[in-house]
Order: C-alpha cells, then sequence, then structure tokens
C-alpha cells in the first residue's frame, strides 16, 4: 500500500478516509475493484474528522429498520475485525410517557430481529449500581450494544483493502482536494495538491467537509456540522476494580437527552440536550489552526450548564468521586442533515460521482459496504432508500433549509418522535395552485418531499356527524394513536365511497421522456411492457437487478417516441436519479422534469363521471374514456391531461393541468361538483383509507429492494418477452415459493388490558403462538408494512408479509402494539383488494 | 493564611498561530482561550497551601469579561474567590498590568482582603514578558522570589526551591511576599463536574482597574509568527515488518543502537 505517490488515474477514487472511507475501499475491493485511491487532508490514523471523536458506541435499537439493519451488520463486522466489545445498553426512563416509549423500543427491537426487553428499576440497579434509581421509572435493555474502535477498524479495513486489491490500493493521507474535474457531466479527475488523479468514479465520504468537495462538482450535499457536547470524567475509582474497555451497559438517560458511558477509568458524557449549534462548513479550521482537531473545538461551557445538573444527578457516585474531575471537554462536531438520515448514492447530476456522507460510527462498516454493493452490481443487500442523497433534490438542499431542519432535527435526537410527527420549519415550501384555496377550507397540511398536502379537511367535520354509525369504534380514544390524526380522514374516505371527492396535490414526481430511443429505454426499466397503444397506461414495479423493488410507479404512453413517468413525490428525488443512470450513453432519451410545472388533481367517487361531464369538452363515457387510459382533456378552460385509474378505488380520473392554470381546475371542478357535494379529501384517504381498503402497495413501506414482485403480489405482469432490468430474478421469484407473501390483516380485539381500544400505527412485530416474532426462511421478520382503518370494511387493517405456514387467510396470529399482544387475522394472501375485489367501481 | 494567585487570559497555544491583519494580535477564532501551566500551578499551590494552613486562596486576573471563563477556572480549582480587573478588550502591557493589580491588591487590602502570599506564574503563555510578578512586588514593597518549583510555608516563613543547572537554590522569604512560580511545583487538579457547575454559580468580584503607565515606556510594533517547519511522519511498516526498518532508523537516524 503506498502512502505517497498518487497515480495519475485510478477507477475510484475515495476522497476522505474516515471509518467511512475507510469500509467503502474495503468492501469495493472486496467486490472486486483492484485499482483505487483512498485520499485524505488530514494525517493517518485520525485525519481529524469526526471519526476521531466519536464516543464509540452502537445501539443497534432503532425505529427505523433500515437503520437497526445497518448497526446490527456494522456491529458483526466490528466483531469481525476484534474491535468490539459488547457491554450491553441501557436506556434509562424518568417519566411515564418515556415508559411507553420504551415498550415502542422493545416492539421495533422485536420487529427488526434484536434483543431488547424492559427492565423495572431494581433490574436497572442491579445491572448498573451506580445509579441514582431514585429517578428513574425503569429501562430497556438492548444487551447486544457494545462499543467499538473506529481507528483501529479503519486501519484493518485498509490493510485488508490492500491485500485485497493486490497492490492496487494508493492511500493518501495529508493531502488536499482543490478541484473536482466534470465534463459532459460525468466526473473526470480529482485534483489535489499532490497531483491530479484521474478517475471516472469518485467517491465524497468526507464527513462534514462533504458540502464543500461536492460544490466543487456544482452539486450538493445537504448537511451542516452541528455540535455534540461531550466530556470526559476521570479517573474514577470505582472502574479501577474492572479490566478493559467496558464492564457496564452504556447509559442513556433518554430524558435528557445525554448518555453516560465508561471508558476505562473514564466516564463518557455526552449530550444532545444542548441548545443547537451549527457551524458553516467554512468556519471549521484546518488542521494545522486547530489545537486538538478540526471537529473538536472548545466546549461551549454556557451551553452544557443544564447538562453537567442532569449527568450529576443521575450518575452522582461517579461524578462525585474525589479524585475525578473534567479531563477532557469538547464541542464534538458531526454531520447533521435535515432529516437526520445518511447521505447516500449517486449525486445525479454528475455521472460517477457519489456521495457516502452523515454516517454516524455505529453504521459505518455496513453503509460502506451497502454502498459498495450499488456501486459495483446496482443495489445492496440492506435497502437505503431512506438515506438516498437524491431524496432533497431540487427542493431540500439550500442552505437556510438545511440549516432550519438540522436545528429542529437536533432537538429529536433522543426525542419521542411519533411515527407521523411533521416538520415544522422551512414550511411551506412547495405548494401547489390549490394551496389557498385548502387553506381557506382550514386544511392540516403534511409534508411530502418539500410539498404541502393536506391531510384532512377540517371544513369536513360535519362529515362526522353524517357517518357516525359508520366510524363507531374507529375513532381513536388513545392520545398518541390518535396523534397527527383525525376520524374526518375516516368521514372523508365514507363520503367518497358515496358521492365524490377530489384529492390535490399529490406532489407527484413527473417526467417526460421524449427521444427516438425512448421507447426501448422505458421497456428496459419496467416489468411491465410499455410498448402499448398511445394513451394506455402501465402500473409497474421498477426492479434492482436483484428482483428487489426500486421503485413502482405509472407510466403512460404520450406519443409513438414519448412516454410520462408520474410517480410518489417522496421517491421522486431518487427515481429521477435511477431513471437518469439507466439512459444509455449514446442513445437518443430526454427527460424533461415536469414536477413542479404540472398540478394534480384526483376527482373520484361514483359521481365523478358527472362532474367532469358537466365541464370537460371530450367525451369522458366509458366507451371514449376507458379505465387505465389517458388523453387530453379541457376542464372549462384548463388545457389539461388525464388519466382514468384510481389508488382509491373508485371511478375517476387524475387531471394534470399546468401551475399556472391549477387554481381554475380548483375552481371549476368545485363549482360544477357543488350539485354532487363535491368534497376537497385529503391524502388521509389517499394514502391510507382509500389505499389499504384496495390493498395498493406503497414504495417504502410495501416495497423495497428486500422483496420481490412475486412476494408483493404484483406479478399480473408475467415475464415480457422484451429484456429489462431485474428480469432474471424476477423470472426466478415467480417460479420459486415465496419465502413470504404480503398479506392483508384486520385487527380482531383492539382492548388493551386497561380496557382502551388501541390503534396500530405501523412497524409493530408479527407474532407466532409462541410470542416470537415470526421469521421468514430468508431471515426477514414480518412486521406491519403499512397501518390504517378500513372505514368501509369497518376494519382496522395492516400489511405484512407472512411466511407460507402463517399466509393463510383467516389465520388467528397476534400483533404487539405498546407492550401489549393484539390479535389479528389473515384477510386476504397476496394483493385482492378487500373492498371491490372486482375493480367494478373503477370500470364503472 | 490568604494567598491570591494572578492569572491571565490567553489564547490556547497548541496550533497553528495565526495572526490579525494588522499583526497586533494573535486570530483566536478557531483557538479557544485558556491560561499558561505555570498559573493552573499557581492556582493549585493556593488551594493547597490554603488547605494546609487555613485561611482563603483567591484568584484574580486583569481581562476583558470574557477573563471570567478563567476565573472560574480557578473557582472549580477550590478556589474560594475571585476577582475581575475589568480591563475590557485592549491588550496592556506588563507595567500597566503590574501597576493594577498592585492598587487591586492594595484595594483587596482595604476591603478587609490582606495576602500573604501573591502567587504569580513564572511567565505568561502569550507574551512571556517575565515582568509582572517582580513588578508587582516592586510596588508593594514585597520581598520576591521567581521561578519557583517547591514551596512549603512555616509560620510565618516560606521556603521557596528554584532548579538551577547542578541544583537548586533554596529561598526563606519572609511573609507577606511574591513568588512567581514554574510548572512542576505541583500537579494541577482537574475540576470536577460540581465545583465546574457550582463555580459557573458563584459571583465574580469586579473591580475597575487603575494603573499608572509611567514614562518612558516601550510599544509594541507588530507580532511575527515564525514559520513551522513541515513535519512528515513515515510509516515504517506493519507488525514484525516492521523490525528491521526501525532497528535501521534507531541505528542510523537516531544513532541509540
Amino acid at each position: 500500500m503506498s502512502e505517497r505517490d498518487l497515480p495519475s488515474s485510478a477507477e475510484t477514487v475515495i476522497i476522505g478516509a474516515g471509518i467511512v472511507g475507510n469500509s467503502l475501499a474495503y468492501h469495493l475491493t472486496e467486490q472486486g475493484r483492484t485499482d483505487l485511491v483512498v485520499l485524505d487532508k488530514g494525517p493517518l490514523p485520525d485525519p481529524g474528522g469526526s471519526t476521531g471523536h466519536a464516543s464509540n458506541f452502537l445501539m443497534p435499537v432503532e425505529h427505523s429498520k433500515e437503520m437497526t439493519h445497518l448497526t446490527r451488520r456494522s456491529i458483526e463486522q466490528y466483531e469481525d475485525m476484534d474491535t468490539f466489545t459488547e457491554s450491553g445498553g441501557l436506556e434509562v426512563a424518568r417519566t411515564e410517557e418515556r415508559m411507553d416509549e420504551l415498550e415502542r423500543r422493545v416492539q421495533s427491537a422485536k420487529a427488526w430481529g434484536e434483543p431488547g426487553r424492559m427492565l423495572d428499576v431494581d433490574e436497572v440497579e442491579e445491572m448498573v449500581p451506580y445509579l441514582n434509581t431514585e429517578i428513574i421509572e425503569g429501562g430497556f435493555y438492548s444487551p447486544s450494544a457494545g462499543t467499538c474502535d473506529p481507528l483501529r477498524a479503519g486501519e484493518v479495513m485498509r490493510a485488508r483493502a490492500d491485500h485485497a486489491a493486490d497492490g492496487g490500493l494508493t492511500v493518501s493521507p495529508n493531502t488536499t482536494v482543490l478541484d473536482l474535474h466534470v465534463e459532459d457531466g460525468a466526473i473526470r479527475a480529482v485534483e489535489t495538491d499532490r497531483g491530479t488523479v484521474q478517475a471516472d468514479e469518485v467517491v465524497i465520504a468526507a464527513g462534514l467537509w462533504s458540502p464543500k468537495i461536492a460544490a466543487m462538482a456544482g452539486v450538493e450535499i445537504p448537511l451542516t456540522p452541528a455540535v455534540h457536547q461531550m466530556v470526559s470524567v476521570g479517573p474514577i475509582s470505582y472502574f479501577e476494580e474492572y479490566e478493559g474497555e467496558i464492564s457496564f451497559p452504556v447509559i442513556r438517560d433518554m430524558d435528557t437527552q445525554m448518555y453516560e458511558r465508561q471508558h476505562g477509568n473514564d466516564l463518557e458524557v455526552g449530550s444532545y440536550q444542548h441548545r443547537p449549534i451549527l457551524w458553516d462548513v467554512d468556519d471549521v479550521p484546518s488542521i494545522e489552526e486547530a489545537p486538538l482537531s478540526p471537529t473538536q473545538p472548545p466546549l461551549t461551557d454556557d451551553a452544557f450548564e443544564q447538562s453537567m445538573a442532569d449527568a450529576l444527578e443521575i450518575v452522582p457516585q461517579l461524578l462525585d468521586d474525589p479524585e475525578a474531575g473534567v479531563r477532557h471537554e469538547i464541542d464534538g462536531l458531526l454531520s447533521q442533515t435535515p432529516d437526520g438520515m445518511p447521505l447516500l448514492g449517486p449525486l445525479q447530476d454528475v455521472e460517477g460521482l457519489w456521495s457516502c456522507a452523515a454516517v454516524w460510527i455505529k453504521e459505518a462498516p455496513a453503509i460502506g459496504e451497502a454502498v459498495a454493493q450499488w456501486m459495483t452490481r446496482g443495489w445492496s443487500d440492506i435497502d437505503l432508500h431512506a438515506s438516498n442523497v437524491n431524496r432533497f433534490y431540487e427542493y431540500g438542499t439550500s442552505r437556510t433549509f438545511v440549516e432550519n431542519r438540522s436545528r429542529e432535527g437536533f432537538q429529536k435526537i433522543y426525542g419521542i418522535v411519533h411515527p407521523a410527527e411533521q416538520w415544522q420549519s422551512s414550511r411551506p415550501l412547495r405548494t401547489s395552485a390549490f394551496y389557498d384555496r385548502q387553506e381557506d377550507l382550514d386544511a392540516q397540511f403534511f409534508e411530502a418531499a418539500g410539498w404541502e398536502r393536506p391531510q384532512w379537511f377540517e371544513s369536513n367535520r360535519d362529515l362526522l356527524t353524517e357517518y357516525n354509525t359508520e366510524l363507531a369504534g374507529l375513532t381513536r380514544p388513545n392520545e398518541w394513536d390518535s396523534r397527527w390524526w383525525s376520524p374526518i380522514i375516516l368521514a372523508e374516505h365514507c363520503h367518497m365511497r358515496d358521492n365524490v371527492a377530489m384529492i390535490g396535490d399529490m406532489g407527484f414526481g413527473i417526467f417526460d421522456f421524449v427521444g427516438s430511443d425512448v421507447p426501448e429505454y422505458m421497456e428496459r426499466m419496467a416489468v411491465g411492457r410499455t410498448d402499448v397503444d398511445v394513451g394506455k397506461t402501465v402500473y409497474t414495479p421498477i426492479l434492482a437487478e436483484n428482483g428487489g423493488f426500486v421503485s413502482d410507479l405509472t407510466i403512460a404512453r404520450l406519443g409513438p417516441e414519448r412516454y410520462r413517468v408520474i410517480t410518489g413525490g417522496a421517491a421522486a428525488g431518487s427515481d429521477r436519479a435511477w431513471f437518469t443512470r439507466h439512459i444509455p450513453d449514446t442513445g437518443n432519451v430526454s427527460l424533461i422534469d415536469r414536477s413542479e410545472s404540472l398540478c394534480t388533481l384526483g376527482i373520484w367517487g361514483p359521481d365523478a363521471r358527472d362532474v367532469i361531464a358537466d365541464v370537460a369538452e371530450e367525451d369522458v363515457s366509458d366507451e371514449a374514456f376507458p379505465p387505465y387510459t389517458a388523453q387530453d382533456l379541457t376542464v372549462g378552460e384548463v388545457d389539461a391531461w388525464a388519466m382514468r385509474l384510481s389508488y382509491v378505488g373508485e371511478l375517476g380520473w387524475e387531471v394534470y393541468a399546468p401551475m399556472g392554470q391549477g387554481r381554475r381546475l380548483w375552481d371549476t371542478i368545485a363549482e360544477a361538483g357543488e350539485e354532487y357535494d363535491i368534497r376537497p379529501v385529503g391524502m388521509g384517504v389517499y394514502g391510507t383509507t382509500g389505499r389499504m381498503e384496495k390493498g395498493y402497495r406503497l414504495y417504502g413501506h410495501e416495497l423495497e429492494l428486500e422483496y420481490t414482485p412475486a412476494e408483493a403480489g404484483l406479478t399480473f405482469h408475467g415475464v415480457k418477452d422484451a429484456d429489462f432490468v431485474g428480469k432474471d430474478a424476477y423470472a426466478d421469484a415467480i417460479e420459486e415459493e415465496n419465502a413470504a407473501t404480503l398479506c392483508t390483516l384486520s385487527v380482531v380485539d383492539h382492548l388493551s388490558a386497561d380496557g382502551e381500544r388501541r390503534f396500530m400505527l405501523g412497524n409493530e412485530p408479527i407474532l407466532d403462538e409462541e410470542g416470537d416474532v415470526i421469521v421468514d426462511g430468508e431471515g426477514r421478520e414480518s412486521y406491519v408494512t403499512s397501518a390504517g382503518t378500513g372505514p368501509t370494511v369497518g376494519k382496522h387493517l395492516l400489511m405484512a408479509y407472512l411466511p407460507p405456514e402463517y399466509a393463510e387467510e383467516g389465520q388467528d396470529l397476534h400483533v404487539e402494539y405498546m407492550g401489549e399482544r393484539y390479535p389479528v387475522t389473515v384477510e386476504v394472501v397476496g394483493s385482492r383488494p378487500l373492498f371491490d375485489p372486482e375493480n367494478e367501481r373503477i370500470r364503472g | 493564611m490568604n494567598v491570591l494567585a494572578c492569572i491571565k487570559r490567553v489564547p490556547n497555544t497548541g496550533a497553528k498561530i495565526v495572526l490579525t491583519d494588522d499583526e497586533q494580535r494573535i486570530d483566536t477564532t478557531n483557538l479557544g482561550f485558556t491560561m499558561s501551566p505555570h498559573e493552573e500551578c499557581a492556582i493549585e499551590e493556593a488551594v493547597q497551601q490554603t488547605e494546609a494552613h487555613g485561611g482563603s486562596a483567591h484568584v484574580l486576573t486583569l481581562g476583558p469579561e470574557e477573563a471570567t471563563e478563567q476565573l472560574r477556572t480557578g473557582l472549580a480549582m477550590q478556589a474560594d474567590e475571585a476577582t475581575l480587573l475589568e480591563a475590557g478588550d485592549e491588550e496592556w502591557g506588563p507595567r500597566a498590568t503590574a501597576s493594577a493589580i498592585a492598587n487591586g491588591v492594595r484595594e483587596l487590602g482595604d476591603d478587609g482582603a490582606e495576602f500573604d502570599l501573591l502567587l504569580f506564574g513564572n511567565e505568561s503563555a502569550d507574551a512571556a514578558n517575565y515582568q509582572v510578578g517582580t513588578r508587582v512586588a516592586a510596588e508593594l514593597d514585597l520581598p520576591c522570589v521567581t521561578g519557583i518549583k517547591s514551596l512549603d510555608v512555616e509560620d510565618g516563613t516560606a521556603i521557596a526551591r528554584r532548579e538551577v543547572s547542578g541544583g537548586e537554590e533554596v529561598y526563606e522569604i519572609a511573609l507577606p511576599a511574591v513568588i512567581t512560580v514554574k510548572e512542576g511545583i505541583n500537579e494541577p487538579r482537574y475540576a470536577s463536574m460540581r465545583a465546574k457547575m457550582q463555580a459557573r454559580r458563584q459571583d465574580v468580584d469586579r473591580r475597575e482597574p487603575t494603573a499608572d503607565t509611567g514614562a518612558g515606556t516601550y510599544e509594541k510594533v507588530r507580532l511575527e509568527a515564525p514559520e513551522t517547519a513541515e513535519s512528515e511522519a513515515e510509516i515504517l511498516g506493519d507488525g514484525t515488518d516492521a523490525v528491521a526498518n526501525v532497528v535501521d532508523v534507531l541505528e542510523s537516524e537516531v544513532e541509540v543502537i
């Protein structure tokens, strides 16, 4: 492994030699790459980034499956490198509300296959005798948690990479990147103060400096340096009797957003409770200018005052050791992103340029592995969709947005965050042409990819009385279950099924593809046949080569060489990246992004045709405008285009109009619908109640890389003759017996032990008769992928993948929710809709 | 016995020193502040002497409001009281500083705080003028020894030892006296978390400094930051592979074997 001379070219250049860059180098060489350069402006083994000052503990259980599985996989890797010490981890609660949250931790642990259990105060005291148990209610114990040595792991991974690359790895510390060379939209070279390296593949793994590097190529990685305060207190005589780095579980004092963890004879005390302190990356000092390290500026005393008081309260016995003092104190800088998740994947505006940033110690080895898989073969074993860097594409990369969301998100670390909790800052950001009208109707807006979408309308409160009988037993008495929710959603649903509703804007990603090679290109992207007549629509899975889901979306053929792809707003950025990446270098394929220029209004319900017919120039009869087709539609004065289909299982159209005419479209439909009592209804109906009754799958919930269309029950296209991405794996998946099949379940009994009706919200484990989580033959746990009430079927519905032995209609099972078990039954195996299984309404 | 430790807020010097554009000051943007290790020892000595002999340990500085950070460090190290001579943001030379401190000590005396022992660091960590301690002694007409690395007090007399080449000098000084100390006289404690927290809440006595700068003083023209030589590390090998190279370096370059 040369550490001196930079080669003039390399297959891959990795910028950053922290834990992430080292892991990438190792796993890329494991995947067969043999010509790599790793460079860092700092020295080795600690180049001065966040890796050098982390507290180095790994608590695997999180509410995010993705992060839990990445941490689990990272623990395995640290263990394999002999750099992991299993200590266990203990999250303690000071309040009853936190105890509920810890019960939810147990639930997530079970759902993601991690051990974890509740401890009462006595058990906590026995496990950690120095804890002041007088102020706590109990705790959550995670036995597989522990600590690692990321600097040593980095060395091991570099050595392994060197071995695997057989002389093809160059590691160049003390090397500053001066520029990135981009030609024809692709990365070509990395210019440094030690020379220029030609490369067609470059990964930015530069931690909190990543935005600066990305800017050299004219692209954005949305993160900001943020302070995490940490002090180290010692020597503590209590620890002197114990050998090794750590003999007691890492403590997270959740309600004060702090941790206390033994490190030899010291206690490391870290805090996320202080006011958010964000840095401008340009103010982070150079290595020479920093007394400790660039990412370890001096502690801001006044911000840490409350943290000291809280730490003294929970571990007084250790901190009041007369010999012990504060030996080390820093404002540790780490990377904070607008939603707290990492930023991974190809940066779509520069071919060959990748981001691997905002990654913590606890998930770095696994993320290096997953991103290396993604780079070399196009998909990763662990689905990374929630970390895709493209999720902020073209709306969430401004400095103001990043700072606002980071400040807000910092305060959620260790917080009790409801799964539906909405961001408050930088809103409204993306508003459709309907926004003002919806605000007038007291819409309760939720945000998706920056778009403001009404979740329900307070103006529909009168429907609660009308549907009082239908809603009996389906409203939610528990505060947690009903937080960020309203029974009005259910009433809106009933109104839509009985009359007609208008829904929009959904914030879709809308991409038009134009060019002589588009028909062939589109065929290659989709499972469904796209050589359909002009005016046909195709709902289709989009797969990776492993046969797992990259997306599911609708493709409409607009002309012989013109297609429109419509996808969910949350996936728009990553789908756009996927489609862009697959455009052949020499092909005549142009992508026109219409997401911001077209608005979408759905008109659905038994009366939808009557409403549209009143105002449309064209004939909208079933003969003239059959289901699953698309055509131009002039609505009053508005030149629109419409598809006849529905995600809520009703007759109707999605009408797409130029954003500038959107308000006119809204007013025209609202006026024409008056005599039918048309109601604007929210995404609560569109995304949950209507969808769940129809068994429609949602990307990121039911659909992800780890499941195939066969398992999701989406094989209705069969295997077409034409070649497409993922075809072989897809064909194999159809041939093989499913390891698990997506089912719709309903809750049989909602009553908790104290007699309250409870409603699951999603991500709960499905249990077998022993009370253990069900695991399929591939080692995947069965959990609730989506939960929502179906008012028309009168049930609370859950979707979950179940292995063959449980995937039987009528099978009784249990779901665990907030520490209790509730009986559920399998209603449907596969994708057959529970409501209107023959789709008579859509075809009506 | 009451002991006063006088300290100075200085930029943390553990990094490359960058000067401000006017070359009058150190650019402290990235540095953070501290006091010299000698002064940490002065505080520790004050605390230990008063713990041993009774009385009160008092810490004093001349500096801007921000210098309360260093005073609180002293309080967290178990000094009993702290005084800030509020000097604003401008820099004071050693003569003016000594005059202000001497006046401050007189004022404190007028208010009932008489000191038996005035401890200084041997020199400040930034300017290193080596003057303030001796000038204060002269102003207050007190005996003074400098560069002390061992101090014992008995019956109103201090036995102070100074390391010199080949041995040590031992001084017997009647108190009250001024003594400037050097790192090594003791091992300054790390403040405990509870002490740090209490120190944040403790009152700091604030006074307006008065100084006679006198005539014939000198002026600072500018600061210069010397070029630092670039250092490079070479990895000699991994594990046992490195042995031959290490031996080679020890033989031919370091010449220890």
